[in-house]
């Protein structure tokens, strides 16, 4: 793994500098802690909640210490609430850069969504209508975040079950436009795309063909459970309490195949297995990664060999 | 389209949707197509409801044991309606859930809750306190005997105590974790706990009422012999060699400021 063999510190000395590969990585969990220590070789890097470590000490932030001396960690913001109207709390995100600067993460994200309004808070990911009004604001948000942090983010397409009637923007475009004007990259989730998809009615490779995936800096996997919609039709809900479905594999080993190897991590959030399972999980997609890895150098070796005929 | 809608804000529109029970969808709010969106927009309803309830279940896991989960659920329904969260940060939700209880008519046959919860409450302030290097025994053996009288010292910011009529800290320790064997308790004993987080772990001690009153003084930056003052005056047995060792090795306080 390119993430376990540090040789130099990071700026501000604390931890080991990993450059983070191409690897797949898995939601840290606390009950995980010990058996990661004892085996955390097939897996590129952790990721965790940032609001889980906002308290002032104690045991988890000697966990994400420890874990931060061994392992790349990425950073992955829920409750910033970028896709609100209302201003950013500034105590949030003070407390969000605080952790930025403490544990230098491998890799820093965050929602399209809200979750809190006035100063109440709603602990989901709530949609918002994608119009000129609202991609403004997600833009300024977004610049704030990344001047606070001082360095760029990647945003996370949603898992929805309802839609806005004066969106008028589609969600990819609306993504592509806040990567211009903001210059932070893309988290995709699949499982989201496939939720989302099959929510309301339209093809996730269609989806996927208008995503800049060149943007895409990490990607999610997760499971999702199936309940119905007014009509009875499946209505999927983002539960990560599962493994991934067969067809979000499918999905992601289309992605991979067009535009590489790219960090993947499997999310699961409730009905936590054992690090065993959750291991598994991640090192299937590690297998794809190495898979197109192989074949993208079998490329290059190819073309450099042509060249070499060329010349 | 839009002028209408946007001039009233969408996350108005859903935040009062998802706060009032039986608040009617968002009309802005629709399905694909045409079709509707009643259940879709219940599962955010359910999402917001479900997740807050767990999150009161993780912080108050022994007094939901006590009353069941379902029943816990029901209560943090009610709970998330009268005192919704305010902050992002989950761990600090929850804390007028023992006064709420002391005050929930439908459970007053079990007096007891309110302190459980907050002793639960206590438990999980100290889990995420800052971290300090206590004051240990050499550093309190090298002030000066004449030193000692006026010597005043802060409060570890780990450390609580609650102090209830009832027998709280058994009612905890049977409830929380795996159930070892099952034993009864006898409720009404008044039980004082000490809450510290020695090495990383909280740590629950029953205490007497006169060591309690020492820390609490001590804690309220009064010197040491106005503390051991208090301490006899509210308990004539009051013990101040196993007082300053219990404080000592539960690392309840702050050394002095140099």
């Amino acid at each position: 793994m390119t993430g376990t063999h540090p040789n130099r510190a990071t700026g501000n000395g604390r931890f080991p500098a990993f450059s983070l590969g191409a690897d797949a990585g898995a939601s840290f969990k606390p009950q995980h802690f010990d058996a990661i220590l004892a085996d955390h070789s097939a897996i590129g890097f952790l990721e965790v909640h940032a609001e889980n470590y906002m308290g002032a000490g104690g045991p988890p932030h000697a966990l994400l210490a420890r874990l931060r001396e061994i392992i790349p960690i990425s950073l992955h913001g829920v409750c910033m609430s970028i896709g609100g109207l209302q201003p950013l709390d500034k105590d949030h995100l003070k407390r969000f850069a605080a952790l930025v600067e403490r544990y230098e993460p491998a890799m820093v994200s965050e929602h399209l969504a809200w979750s809190t309004h006035d100063d109440v808070f709603f602990n989901d990911l709530l949609p918002l209508p994608y119009t000129d009004e609202t991609l403004a604001r997600v833009c300024d948000h977004i610049d704030e975040v990344q001047n606070t942090i001082a360095r760029p983010i990647l945003l996370e397409n949603p898992s929805t079950y309802v839609l806005f009637e004066e969106s008028s923007w589609s969600e990819t475009d609306f993504l592509k436009e806040v990567v211009r004007r903001t210059g932070c990259g893309l988290l995709l989730d699949i499982n989201n795309v496939f939720v989302s998809a099959t929510n309301h009615g339209y093809s996730a490779l269609d989806y996927l063909d208008a995503f800049p995936l060149n943007q895409v800096g990490e990607i999610h996997l997760a499971g999702h459970d199936e309940q119905a919609d007014d009509e009875g039709a499946p209505l999927l809900i983002d539960s990560h309490d599962r493994p991934v479905a067969d067809p979000v594999w499918t999905l992601y080993g289309h992605v991979i195949g067009r535009c590489g190897p790219v960090p993947t991590l499997v999310e699961w959030d409730a009905e936590i297995p054992d690090w065993p399972i959750l291991k598994a999980e991640a090192m299937a997609a590690g297998e794809i990664l190495a898979h197109a890895a192989r074949r993208t150098a079998s490329k290059r070796n190819g073309a450099e060999r042509a060249n070499g005929h060329l010349v | 389209m839009a002028i209408s809608s946007e001039s009233r804000s969408y996350d108005r529109d859903l935040a009062q949707a998802l706060s009032g029970r039986g608040a009617p969808k968002p009309g802005r709010i629709i399905g694909p197509r045409g079709k509707a969106a009643e259940k879709r927009f219940d599962v955010y309803r359910n999402n917001v409801a479900y997740s807050i309830a767990s999150a009161l279940l993780d912080i108050y896991p022994a007094t939901a044991r006590v009353i069941a989960e379902d029943n816990f659920r029901r209560l943090a329904a009610l709970y998330l309606e009268r005192h919704p969260p305010r902050s992002p940060l989950l761990f600090e939700y929850g804390r007028e859930m023992g006064a709420f209880l002391a005050r929930f008519e439908p459970l007053s046959h079990l007096p007891y809750l309110s302190d459980l919860a907050r002793l639960e409450r206590a438990w999980l302030d100290a889990y995420h306190a800052a971290d300090a290097d206590p004051l240990d025994g050499e550093t309190l053996a090298s002030c000066k005997p004449e030193d000692l009288p006026g010597l005043t010292l802060k409060a570890h910011p780990t450390m609580h105590i609650v102090a209830s009529p009832y027998a709280i800290l058994d009612i905890f320790n049977a409830n929380r974790g795996q159930i070892a064997e099952r034993r009864r308790i006898n409720a009404a004993n008044a039980q004082t706990v000490l809450v510290t987080r020695p090495q990383l772990t909280v740590q629950l001690a029953g205490i007497s009422s006169g060591q309690a009153a020492f820390m609490e003084q001590l804690s309220a930056g009064k010197p040491f012999a106005e503390a051991i003052g208090a301490a006899q005056a509210r308990d004539p047995g009051f013990d101040l060699a196993s007082a300053i060792a219990l404080m000592i090795e539960s690392g309840a306080m702050l050394p002095p400021a140099q």
